[in-house]
């Protein structure tokens, strides 16, 4: 005699097979290599916190009225009279920074492990994708709040639309619905950011996640775990992702909430870098703040579109530098030359080279948070030129070396022999 | 393994710029801003801010999204809200409206006052310590008072009938290339309060701005302690199940 819920699956599996087949497939016969390491958490994390934002959102939605003359008000009304409004919205709000967070962590790790090689090119390609869709996402939401800095970093952004040759002018009134940014913005930002780009978002997960099965994963020694199976057809170095990785990542995902508790609870501010003190003051049209600074996750490329000198008066050259800096992304798994995945093996000019990167896409996105004359300027020899747009400029350069050299310093690394099997 | 142990620290070391580098408004501005002493906890002291903030500020500044009755959660009862703080015509679930229109603030100051509901989060509790003790007189200026913190600000001196007329001589000296200036404060005639008593005021009422700021807050520390609390306990049963789990993964 079956137990009530093993008749109650069976009766679906009868009905509907495929559910029990995906599960399979995905879940408890998806053979995942037995050596992740930590950085091998925050693909999952990225998958909760993606969850967080959007059941958190749903809730704020109920209250949040996206109107000119009301939002800011509104967020206000969530965090005093809605009964635990404040901690939804906090939720909302510290959950758009750690989303940032554990993706440029996890595409740390796929630069650390080459993840993006062959085969796994197109699982790269959508993750690339949702990172632009999500820095999206973040955008539209940013200017919800209504504050001085939701309104003028919109207006900042939008206007460098403005700078693309013979159409920018009309473009940019096209995306604003407006001559400035105005309710009718806010109105299409809320629409875009409540449904649009979320749709997107889920669909460009799955797709991640489908390719990423197909192919297998990667894993931090860089060999592929499908050239040793055992006489059943399971990779020897393998374990069913379900129970062992859902039960480790349960593990991962509590300390992962305690940070993001710490935060939310504590800190929420984070210092003025996930809330920042400015979007404090209600919008004002007329009023432009001295200093305007992105939300942190932005600021690296907002640096590179600084320090890019304008031509004939004209940002375009930032714009079309910042947008090479995210669109360089893709061309990743073909600018890396060495058959060799793991830095594990890799010679020392791709972990110098790494490291480079590292500090270069740090030192922008600090730069992005300050105003230009952060450090003061040089004397007359160099034009009075600020200090800080200067290390911009040159940590710039650093950036786009990083891909424009890759090709010349993988082929010529001196790589270690790779051992065959995983090793622990 | 050096490298490995660097490439960690450079993922994280976001974080120790973040905590390094705070970037407040009002930072520009050349005056040195004073640490405000202010405790969330001293229920005393909110309670006196509530009162110098509802007999002064509510005169021209609204704070439209503050309630009353929210002012309970300072130990006051309705009762007392009512007779103490409200105006003529106000309910205790309504919220601190002022009576000067948007119009007339602007025709009296410029600009009209703004509203205060949340300045403590955008301006910092030192500064608005700081500006609120640093008003001085001014002939040049419409109102005849200026600020050492906010320059030609619209403001008058709301309390200078507590803290008295102060005058102030700026001395700007030029040093291989850097301008450092002097602040030298006299006090022209005196107030009802001495300095400390002031200060004490200004204190009181910078600490009711920055708990009306976020009323929630201090429901949010002790909500974030039961929840890392929770946490804690949960991760010891997780990391046990995983340890059963991954038992027999050689």
């Amino acid at each position: 005699m079956a137990s009530p819920i093993t008749a109650v699956w069976n009766w679906i599996d009868e009905r509907m097979p495929s559910i029990g087949e995906e599960y399979r497939k995905h879940l408890s016969e998806y053979y995942a290599p037995k050596n992740f390491n930590f950085w091998y958490y925050f693909g999952a994390m990225s998958m909760l916190v993606l969850v967080i934002q959007i059941v958190s959102g749903i809730f704020l939605t109920m209250h949040y009225k996206p109107d000119a003359n009301l939002a800011f008000g509104s967020v206000e009304y969530i965090m005093r009279d809605v009964p635990g409004g404040w901690l939804i919205r906090y939720i909302h709000s510290t959950g758009a920074s750690m989303f940032f967070i554990v993706v440029y962590l996890h595409m740390f790790r796929a630069l650390l492990y080459g993840s993006y090689k062959k085969p796994r090119e197109l699982v790269w390609i959508f993750g690339v994708i949702i990172y632009l869709s999500l820095m999206g996402e973040a955008f539209f939401g940013y200017l919800l709040p209504w504050g001085q800095m939701s309104y003028w970093g919109a207006q900042v952004i939008v206007n460098l639309f403005s700078s693309v040759p013979f159409i920018g002018p009309d473009l940019s009134i096209w995306i604003r619905g407006d001559y400035v940014v105005s309710d009718a913005t806010l109105n299409r930002f809320f629409a875009l950011h409540v449904i649009a780009i979320p749709l997107v978002l889920i669909g460009l997960v799955a797709a991640h996640i489908l390719a990423l099965h197909d192919v297998g994963s990667n894993n931090p020694d860089g060999v592929e775990i499908k050239k040793h199976k055992d006489a059943n057809g399971r990779p020897l170095d393998g374990i069913p992702f379900h129970p062992y990785y859902t039960v480790k990542d349960a593990a991962g995902a509590v300390i992962f909430l305690a940070v993001f508790s710490v935060i939310l609870f504590f800190l929420p501010e984070m210092g003025g870098y996930f809330l920042e003190y400015n979007n404090f003051i209600p919008a004002d049209p007329l009023k432009t703040p001295e200093h305007i600074a992105p939300v942190w996750y932005f600021t690296p490329y907002y640096s590179i579109l600084r320090a890019v000198p304008p031509l004939f008066n004209s940002q375009f050259p930032g714009v079309m530098a910042m947008g090479l800096a995210t669109m360089i992304l893709f061309l990743l798994p073909w600018l890396d030359r060495d058959p060799v995945k793991s830095i594990r093996y890799r010679g020392s000019y791709f972990k110098y080279a790494l490291a480079i990167f590292v500090v270069s896409f740090l030192v922008l996105g600090y730069l992005g948070t300050q105003p230009t004359n952060l450090w003061g300027q040089f004397g007359p020899w160099l034009g009075n030129a600020d200090v800080a747009t200067v290390a911009a400029r040159i940590f710039t350069l650093l950036y786009f070396a990083f891909f424009i050299l890759m090709p010349w310093y993988t082929a010529i690394d001196k790589s270690k022999p790779v051992p065959d099997r995983v090793t622990t | 393994m050096t490298m490995k142990k660097l490439l960690i620290a450079l993922v994280f070391s976001p974080l120790a710029m973040m905590m390094a580098a705070p970037v407040a408004i009002g930072a520009e501005a050349g005056y040195r801003l004073d640490r405000a002493p202010i405790d969330p906890n001293d229920v005393v002291s909110l309670q006196s801010g509530a009162r110098t903030f509802a007999n002064y500020c509510l005169n021209c500044h609204g704070a439209q999204f503050m309630r009353y009755n929210r002012l309970g959660d300072l130990g006051l009862t309705e009762a007392q809200i009512k007779d103490n703080l409200l105006f003529a015509g106000d309910k205790v679930g309504d919220t601190m409206k002022t009576s000067m229109t948007v119009k007339d603030g602007k025709t009296w100051f410029g600009v009209a006052p703004p509203d205060l509901s949340v300045i403590a989060r955008a301006r910092g509790s030192d500064w608005l310590y700081t500006y609120l003790r640093t008003f001085y007189r001014d002939p040049k200026s419409a109102t005849g008072w200026n600020n050492a913190v906010f320059p030609n600000v619209g403001m008058p001196h709301a309390l200078w009938t507590l803290q008295g007329e102060k005058a102030l001589e700026v001395k700007t000296t030029q040093e291989g290339g850097h301008a450092t200036r002097e602040y030298k404060w006299t006090q022209v005639s005196e107030g009802r309060m001495n300095t400390t008593q002031y200060d004490t005021m200004v204190r009181d009422l910078v600490n009711y701005m920055v708990w009306m700021g976020e009323p929630a807050a201090g429901t949010r520390k002790k909500v974030g302690v039961v929840v890392l609390f929770f946490l804690g306990v949960l991760f010891v049963l997780a990391y046990a199940m995983k340890r059963a789990f991954w038992k027999d993964v050689h």
